[in-house]
């Protein structure tokens, strides 16, 4: 992981005030970028990562060496075009890719922070990364975009900055943390925190991290982001390099195989402690309790364009949650539009190669673009 | 494009705030859009018509009237437009009644049960009438709440809705669409 220090990184100087209460300054943001910047400056798209996320949406990622995690949609040529727009994407604060995290290095005590970061929100993810526009000198984003979390991050945007952004696409996401989410996210947090290894989070001393309780973490939530019909489908009762059963606790089932799998790779490349401040981040967001828990107030300011997206067989955030952000928005005449997908691919279709998907994307930024240069003329 | 689309976008104003209710592939959105104003978004129910209507580039809604309309405030829109659908509803009433809250003024169209050659079929074949505006046979077609103009009319006039009723009998007979603008 030392290549880390390679990452592209803006070091912000002006102090954030966390809604813990803390104040953070001098912290780095690592951020990628994706095409250019035009000249008129009215081209850029900032794209919000999920939970397990990076700044490396697009090409390969030179940490892990695989493709970025929405390499379907970003790129040349591809829906999200990068030879026409400019995509900015930051890693989060509280990340574990050259962002301000538990992993960096507490100056009061020159140990690593582990758990004495300060917990962090959506909003104070989405105020860090609004630094990106004044250091590129953007005045107004062009589009701001995300799924799941990443999600949440648009709205939160919209909300902060309601001038910021010609259109926003907030995708697969919700406007306040359901009890079920809250509930699988705790299951994701008590499995890292029942391995030993975690030592209440400053397991970086012994530089043995909890790497079977994030792998389980892992693995409970990518069931989430399945549907029923899709594991079905995939896998089915299909048994793992054996013909019959092995009475035993082997991985006999190539289900089984594939989540520890899944588990595996994945603590390879994510810190256990950004897990438990991501998922707590995304607990706390709440965006209708921020305006007295009517959500419509959250944009009364704003003349963004929105697209909502959502997902058949997404349970996690399903239809219906993407739904109360449409209504919100509908009830105070706002311009939204919103379309819910098929997929048999749960909540991960956002980040698949789902063609209705991606081409309402597209269909949606290059007309709103072409508005959007014919006004300006 | 259908040749009502000519017509319901003729009493549409210039720079006023649409919605099209059930907007189908956005045809007729789209001829307003770029003829009349570009204040305009649609409501669908049918995913590959929304499909379509974002590759036009036109604002639309994924959603059922029966159930969403009641997400816009009063009189939020100038004109919501309601095009060859209200038969197809399982509560044409309350849909009226959605579409006279949310828009100043609706523009209802629909295929006309009294045009004569609907007539003449019911009473010299015995059969259920089939026409160019009503394709579909008895046992699969969608349309639940069939009406003629004159029986719309009275309708609004019962529930004191304005309606345009000029030379009801004539139109009755000879209109296989009954096309009408009508406000609370």
């Amino acid at each position: 992981m030392n290549d880390i220090k390679k990452v592209k990184k803006l070091i912000i100087d002006k102090p954030l005030k966390l809604d813990c209460g803390q104040t953070i300054s001098n912290f780095p943001l690592a951020y990628e970028t994706y095409g250019k910047l035009n000249d008129k400056r009215n081209n850029a798209i900032l794209a919000f990562h999920a939970l397990t996320g990076d700044q490396f949406a697009s090409g390969v990622n030179p940490i892990t060496n695989k493709e970025g995690w929405w390499n379907y949609l970003i790129g040349p040529g591809k829906a999200i075009d990068t030879q026409k727009y400019f995509v900015i994407c930051a890693n989060v604060i509280g990340g574990c890719m050259g962002s301000y995290g538990p992993s960096n290095i507490n100056p009061k005590t020159n140990k690593n922070f582990g758990t004495e970061f300060p917990v962090i929100t959506i909003n104070d993810m989405v105020n860090a990364q609004y630094h990106l526009l004044e250091f590129f000198k953007i005045e107004k984003l062009f589009s701001v975009l995300g799924g799941s979390m990443g999600g949440m991050q648009v709205l939160q945007f919209v909300s902060n900055f309601p001038d910021k952004s010609e259109t926003a696409i907030p995708i697969a996401c919700t406007h306040s943390h359901s009890a079920q989410n809250i509930a699988l996210n705790e299951l994701g947090r008590q499995s890292i925190m029942a391995d030993h290894n975690w030592s209440n989070g400053f397991y970086e001393e012994s530089n043995k991290p909890p790497a079977k309780g994030l792998a389980v973490a892992r693995m409970a939530a990518h069931i989430t982001y399945l549907s029923k019909k899709g594991l079905q489908e995939k896998f089915g009762r299909k048994l793992q390099e054996r013909d019959d059963l092995k009475f035993g606790f082997d991985a006999d089932f190539q289900i089984e195989s594939y989540l520890r799998h899944q588990g595996s790779v994945f603590v390879d490349r994510f810190d256990a402690n950004s897990y438990l401040y991501i998922t707590r981040a995304m607990d706390y967001f709440d965006l209708s309790k921020q305006f007295d828990g009517n959500l419509s107030k959250a944009f009364t300011k704003t003349n963004t364009k929105f697209f909502i997206i959502s997902f058949t067989s997404d349970w996690l955030y399903p239809t219906s949650e993407n739904r109360e952000i449409v209504i919100a928005l509908n009830s105070i005449g706002k311009d939204v539009g919103f379309a819910e997908i098929t997929s048999d691919k749960g909540h991960d279709s956002f980040l698949l190669d789902v063609p209705d998907f991606l081409n309402t994307i597209k269909n949606f930024l290059n007309t709103s673009y072409n508005k959007q240069n014919e006004k300006r003329i | 494009m259908k040749k009502e689309f000519n017509t319901i976008a003729s009493l549409v104003e210039k720079k006023s705030k649409v919605l099209d209710v059930g907007c189908g592939d956005g045809e007729l959105m789209k001829y307003i859009n770029e003829n009349i104003t570009n204040d305009i978004r649609g409501l669908e129910i049918s995913k590959s018509n929304v499909q379509k209507c974002v590759a036009k580039g036109l604002t639309v809604i994924e959603g059922d009237a029966e159930k969403d309309l009641k997400q816009f405030p009063k009189s939020s829109f100038d004109y919501v437009i309601l095009s060859q659908t209200l038969q197809a509803f399982l509560d044409p009433e309350n849909v009226i009644s959605e579409l006279l809250r949310v828009g100043k003024k609706a523009i209802v169209t629909i295929p006309n049960f009294g045009y004569w050659k609907v007539r003449i079929h019911l009473l010299f074949r015995g059969t259920m009438p089939i026409t160019k505006d009503l394709p579909n046979e008895w046992y699969n077609t969608p349309n639940l709440h069939m009406c003629t103009i004159k029986d719309f009319v009275n309708y609004c006039n019962k529930k004191n809705i304005k309606i345009n009723s000029k030379n009801l009998s004539y139109k009755n007979l000879f209109s296989q669409l009954g096309i009408f603008v009508i406000e609370k």
